[in-house]
């Protein structure tokens, strides 16, 4: 692949009457990035979200310990040079245990899109472009889904399968997925008729080729603006399991967990607990700002 | 033709300009005529301006549209140094407006026989008996059948025709001095149309209102109305009498004129219309935008 | 004439398509609650290893074990396990809870008033707020209202609740003893008044005990503002985005032609019709508090049914546990219900 010189990369980005479909992609990419960048607060967002990617990938390089082992002689310190967020009961370093954690919250969202995004996908664009009694009954237990009380679902869920990162995740995805199906749907319901997907099956494409092919990528757009302002609340709903015990188990450094065991000294060393509960607030609201700045970008309809 | 007895509207060098990033866009420029109670055509291609200056005259332009006018005079009122409350006793009650599609100009949550006796009680104070009779009373003269349940039929559940009758109805309701039509008839169907222009004929002729009609079909214009402004470019280029209008001189008039097809006239091709930026320069070649 | 016509054609709902639309939501609640049922059977009867454990909990004698067995029928095929656990729930046998030694039905009726008074003041606070914050914020969008409520309901929406009820907690009882601590009022008020309606404000007043029903209404304040902060965020940022397609409408620009005043074109025009898309959203919230009532209980030690459903389900209390998801899956379908049907009354669109 020749790419253009630097100097010619103004001109390939903006030139009226791109050449190639790499162009014209690279185009819209160029144009959405522009209108993207230019929204302070989208962007603000899409740093939070890097910081937390970050923080969870070089989480070794930026962290004095594990944060899983006591060191006793040391518990409850208020927070200092040597400890910024202070330590905790056990004397585990506050901050190591933050950044640690960084790694569970970027696990559990990573699992349940993962999880909900193909089977929202399938289910939909299945029922969107089969239709007839196909679609009716997909539909229906979409809606069945769509109807359930998450967070108490996913508690009568825990407490049959026990208490865990993994299975508060399959209790997230069951009670999520469904909107992704309703995109899919109705973007498979529109393009179901179009000449193109005509064309496609006139040239002897099945009807799983098309569903991945041709159907699936045009979702992607809204799928992407839905996760990300799904995110918030996946974290705040797992953060939620952590609280009550139900999610990750201790000593895992997960913040919901950790504000929940900290709960008892909010009096005495109100930094054990509100420390962990200001990352859950500033990470979903990092997602919020990059959902709120992608959706003005990727879909202009919902521009309010 | 009707004696233009009296002035009721003074338009003179009538300006919009909407503030970009990339620089004033000009909507309207240098735009002058007179109204009485008569009814005077403004012609023009979309984007011409003829919406923004009906807008204009009831000071509803969009909130970030700059107006300036030499005069914009209603029956000895300045209507730009007017303040809001005197400008709301004029919309409605004075100056009403129809729009193009009854599915979007009127209320879709709100009765049709409450949408007009609103604009009754808001200009009469009168109380909700005496509105709502007034109001039945409207919808039977602009010749809808069972007006009782009319009154209580929902925009969604009448045709086109049936809600543009309805907005005239409503709009006639307080008896106006002068109605902007704004392409009333561009969204329905050829049949109704004609009914619905004559019925407007009717209600302007028979309560001598002075009437603006707003259309991008010179011909219509031209059989309907006295006189025709024909704008292009945010600009008027020619003042015409319609029973003249076959002798008009501009190039622009002319070509709007012969781009439409006849019957009978084999194997020609319609000349395409010409557009020439001297004739929107005409006048300040300043102000106009690349 | 064509008129005569279509005014007929479109005059209010035929018998018919009465009778198709109640047959349409009776078939949803009908299917959402079997699919509830089915879900809470999978999760109580058909994922535990040995369900008979799950519920009678492991200190139970052989003989009871034995009882329980066949009572649940685990002899038995599983469709027919499933047919005989929904004649039980239709009879309203949620089984005994292991914690109380009570029936589950009596325990959720005794926990259930205290969860549905605190989502229903946070709603209403949702309400009352929001929408008229969601309302100016449109009218002055882009200026310095907007964008406060834009940055509130961003941080209602970010914030975890639970957390935030903590630290209120810590400054407005610890720190600055304004209001009360946790509980649903005093110790030594309880038991005072005797439960009617089971709402305490109302049976105080029921019972004249004034000094009680102040001591509630003050401990209400805490958990109300709490749990109402995402309600409002939610709300105003609906009605904000709902009011601003409204603004752009063209039947504004006829409200405006018509010589109405700004307040008129606003709340009358506007509004009306913000209203009607707003009566989903007021439900999804008040069903949604309904649940997520339950992390704001466990902070302000509220008892109810949250806090009954994570304390059963620390004892292993299966039946506990199911019964409870029932009860507020049930309300969640009922409220959807609800504000699907008021809104069929009130946009005359969803009428026909």
């Amino acid at each position: 692949m020749t790419f253009p010189a630097l100097r010619g990369a103004r001109e390939y980005l903006l030139s009226g009457a791109p050449r190639s479909a790499l162009q014209a992609r690279c185009q819209r990419v160029w144009f959405s990035w522009r209108t993207f960048s230019a929204n302070p607060v989208a962007v603000a967002g899409l740093l939070i979200v890097l910081a937390l990617v970050s923080a969870a990938v070089i989480a070794p390089w930026i962290t004095g310990s594990d944060g899983l082992d006591p060191e006793l002689s040391r518990r409850l310190l208020p927070p200092s040079a040597a400890h910024w967020f202070g330590t905790d009961e056990l004397g585990r370093d506050i901050y190591d245990r933050i950044i640690w954690g960084a790694r569970i919250t970027l696990y559990i969202v990573t699992l349940v899109g993962a999880i909900v995004v193909p089977i929202g996908l399938l289910i939909g664009t299945i029922a969107g472009y089969v239709g007839g009694i196909v679609d009716t009954v997909l539909m229906r237990i979409t809606d069945i889904f769509l109807a359930f009380p998450r967070l108490i679902l996913a508690l009568a869920l825990v407490a049959a399968l026990g208490p865990g990162i993994e299975n508060a995740v399959i209790a997230i995805a069951l009670t999520t997925w469904s909107p992704y199906a309703r995109i899919a749907r109705a973007e498979a319901l529109t393009l179901r008729g179009s000449e193109f997907i005509l064309a496609a099956r006139a040239q002897g494409a099945s009807t799983g080729g098309i569903l991945l092919r041709h159907i699936t990528p045009l979702c992607v757009s809204s799928v992407i603006v839905r996760l990300t302002l799904d995110m918030a609340g996946i974290i705040l709903t797992a953060a939620g399991l952590g609280f009550l015990g139900l999610g990750a188990q201790p000593p895992t450094p997960e913040w919901g967990a950790m504000i929940s065991t900290g709960r008892q000294f909010l009096l005495d060393q109100w930094w054990v607990p509100t420390i962990p509960g200001i990352a859950i607030f500033i990470v979903s609201l990092g997602f919020n700002l990059l959902g709120d700045g992608l959706r003005d970008v990727m879909d202009p309809r919902h521009n309010a | 033709m009707k004696a233009q007895s009296r002035t009721l509207l003074e338009v003179e060098g009538l300006n919009i300009r909407y503030p970009t990033p990339r620089g004033a866009v000009e909507a309207v420029r240098n735009v002058s005529f007179t109204l009485g109670r008569e009814k005077l055509g403004i012609v023009g291609e979309s984007g011409s301006g003829k919406t923004q200056t009906g807008r204009a005259i009831l000071r509803l332009t969009e909130t970030h549209a700059r107006v300036r006018a030499d005069k914009l005079h209603f029956d000895g009122i300045d209507l730009l140094a007017a303040n809001e409350q005197t400008m709301r006793r004029i919309r409605g009650r004075r100056i009403s407006m129809i729009m193009q599609d009854p599915k979007y100009s009127l209320n879709p949550v709100m009765s049709v026989g409450e949408q007009i006796a609103e604009v009754f009680r808001v200009h009469s104070g009168a109380p909700a008996r005496k509105a709502r009779r007034r109001a039945v009373e409207m919808l039977d003269s602009v010749r809808i059948r069972d007006p009782e349940r009319v009154y209580r039929a929902y925009p969604h559940e009448v045709s086109g025709g049936m809600g543009q009758r309805i907005m005239i109805a409503m709009m006639m309701t307080p008896n106006p001095d002068i109605i902007i039509a704004d392409e009333p008839t561009s969204a329905l169907d050829v049949t109704v149309q004609l009914q619905v222009l004559a019925l407007l004929d009717d209600m302007v002729s028979d309560n001598g209102m002075g009437l603006i009609f707003i259309s991008h079909d010179l011909e219509l214009v031209a059989s309907f109305c006295d006189r025709v402004v024909v704008m292009y470019a945010g600009q008027v280029v020619e003042v015409v009498d319609a029973g003249a209008l076959h002798q008009a001189r501009h190039p622009y008039t002319r070509g709007l004129l012969n781009c439409l097809p006849r019957i009978g006239t084999h194997g020609r091709d319609l000349p395409v219309l010409q557009r020439r930026s001297s004739w929107a320069a005409g006048i300040s070649p300043r102000n106009r935008h690349a | 004439m064509p008129e005569r016509a279509e005014a007929e054609s479109g005059s209010g709902p035929t018998p018919l398509s009465a009778l198709s639309t109640v047959a349409g939501s009776l078939l949803t609640i009908a299917s959402t609650f079997i699919g509830l049922t089915a879900v809470t059977f999978v999760i109580g009867r058909v994922m535990p290893v040995d369900p008979v454990l799950a519920i009678v909990g492991d200190r139970a004698s052989q003989d009871v074990y034995d009882r329980v067995f066949l009572e649940l029928g685990l002899d038995r095929p599983l469709y027919e396990q499933y047919w005989r656990y929904l004649m039980q729930l239709f009879r309203g046998d949620f089984g005994t809870s292991i914690m109380t030694a009570q029936p589950v039905l009596q325990d959720l009726i005794r926990f259930f008033p205290a969860t549905l008074e605190l989502a229903t003041l946070a709603t209403l606070v949702g309400v009352l707020a929001g929408v008229p914050l969601g309302v100016v914020a449109a009218v002055r969008q882009g200026r310095l209202t907007d964008h406060l409520v834009r940055i509130f309901g961003l941080f209602g929406y970010s914030v975890p609740i639970f957390w935030l009820g903590m630290v209120a907690l810590l400054i407005f009882y610890g720190a600055l003893g304004w209001l009360p601590g946790p509980g649903r009022i005093e110790v030594y008020y309880d038991g005072i008044v005797a439960p009617v309606t089971g709402f305490i404000v109302i049976d105080a007043a029921y019972a004249g005990e004034w000094e009680i029903v102040r001591n509630a209404l003050s401990h209400l304040v805490l958990p109300v503002a709490i749990l109402s902060t995402y309600a409002l965020a939610y709300i105003a940022r609906m009605t904000r985005s709902f009011m601003l397609d409204q603004l752009r409408q063209e039947y504004m620009l006829t409200a405006r032609v018509k010589g109405l005043s700004e307040r008129a074109v606003i709340w009358r025009h506007a509004f009306r019709n913000v209203l009607v898309q707003l009566i989903t959203i007021i439900g999804l919230t008040y069903a949604s508090l309904l649940e997520g009532s339950v992390l704001t209980e466990t902070i302000f030690a509220w008892p109810g049914i949250g806090q009954y459903i994570t304390h059963s389900l620390f004892n292993s209390d299966m039946n506990a546990v199911l019964g409870g998801t029932i009860v507020v899956g049930i309300s969640f379908v009922g409220i959807n219900m609800l504000s699907d049907l008021l809104y069929k009354m009130v946009d005359p669109r969803a009428r026909a």
